[in-house]
């Protein structure tokens, strides 16, 4: 049961956005833009990035679902996605999306973690500005998200299938707020 | 000295701008600032709320102080002040301190569901929420702490992970608190 009276039945952080619509509104509009708004990254990546922060703080909810949005988006190549929450460096992701993946992960211990080197190697592979930029900011988005999410205690089904479906609808329809009850 | 000088390093990204701390990158991507300003205005100042913005200003800091981001801790510290009508020392005393400081059991037993936030979603327990029920904390109260606490392990990383720079002179942070207090985090001029 979550930490506070949040409708039955209702999974996660739609369950929390349902309980107080006003601040999910711009939690909504964040994820829309910073996942599906323009990027140089796809938005298999950028939900590939959301899925490993979210595997790191074993938000369980956060990762089955954002994964499986990821899987939805790449298609043929879906395998990607659990050869990187397995073990990304041995993953076939590009040595560029290794470099942001790592950046990523620092910044899911802490901002201060990320080294200038760390940043350096991602240029060297190639990466923009803007690239880190997203990467930095899709990390941190969801070390809040995954806090929001388990902090309450909110509901994690546990059925596969569920995930399943919730990526299809994420990865077509993008990130529309839950009506309140 | 003009506190406003730029000593820091270079942030990791060329930002466009020299703003400091979450304003460097609020510029260079106007896109996602405008939900991540939304947000803060909710949560910390939006007056339709039980717990005052003092309260949720504090949260903020408290959070910030423990993920060790100087920009956020005393933008936030130098608010929190300015509504609670406490100095320098007072803040740092509460944030050092929360169990021990003057303020009410239920800020106490908030500020520590607020703690765990900041270690991990899993950390915050049945008896902490217990514990700030029993001190008249409700179901809303308790849900923005978590969202406040949440939200700050958010910018807090924003602005570090880019390693943005930030003034070291605290008379910054607190000259410029009544006018963030006065205009609020939507709307505001990057530059000012």
């Amino acid at each position: 049961m979550a930490h506070i009276n949040v409708p039955e039945g209702v999974p996660g952080i739609r369950s929390l956005v349902m309980f107080r619509p006003e601040t999910g509104k711009p939690l909504y509009d964040l994820a829309q833009v910073l996942l599906r708004g323009t990027s140089p990254l796809s938005e298999a990546e950028r939900e590939l990035i959301a899925a490993y922060v979210s595997h790191r703080n074993a938000c369980g909810f956060c990762r089955d679902s954002h994964a499986a949005a990821a899987r939805c988006l790449y298609g043929e190549d879906a395998g990607t996605v659990d050869a990187v929450l397995n073990d990304m460096e041995r993953s076939g992701v590009s040595d560029k999306l290794k470099s942001l993946l790592n950046i990523a992960g620092k910044v899911q211990i802490l901002g201060k973690e990320v080294s200038p080197e760390d940043v350096e190697k991602a240029r060297e592979q190639g990466a923009t500005d803007r690239e880190i930029h997203d990467a930095v900011l899709i990390a941190a988005t969801f070390s809040m998200f995954n806090r929001y999410v388990d902090g309450l205690a909110s509901w994690t089904p546990e059925d596969p299938e569920t995930y399943a479906a919730m990526g299809k609808r994420m990865a077509e329809k993008g990130y529309v707020a839950p009506k309140p009850e | 000295m003009n506190h406003n000088t730029k000593t820091n390093v270079m942030a990791h990204i060329d930002l466009n701008n020299e703003f400091p701390g979450i304003r460097g990158p609020m510029g260079f991507r106007p896109e996602t600032a405008r939900p991540l300003n939304e947000l803060a205005e909710l949560l910390l100042r939006d007056d339709n709320n039980t717990l005052s913005r003092g309260d949720r200003e504090l949260i903020g800091t408290y959070v910030s102080y423990l993920n060790d981001c100087f920009f956020c801790q005393n933008v936030h510290g130098a608010l929190a002040g300015h509504y609670m009508q406490c100095n320098l020392d007072q803040m740092n005393a509460i944030k050092k301190d929360p169990s021990g400081a003057p303020i009410s059991e239920k800020m106490k037993s908030l500020l520590s569901i607020a703690g765990s936030v900041q270690k991990g979603g899993k950390h915050v327990t049945t008896g902490q929420i217990d514990a700030a029920r029993q001190v008249g904390a409700t179901d809303r109260e308790i849900h923005d702490t978590v969202l406040i606490a949440a939200a700050f392990c958010m910018f807090n990383r924003y602005v570090d992970g880019l390693g943005t720079w930030a003034p070291q002179d605290m008379n910054y942070y607190v000259e410029r608190a009544p006018r963030r207090a006065e205009e609020g985090y939507l709307d505001f001029d990057l530059a000012k």
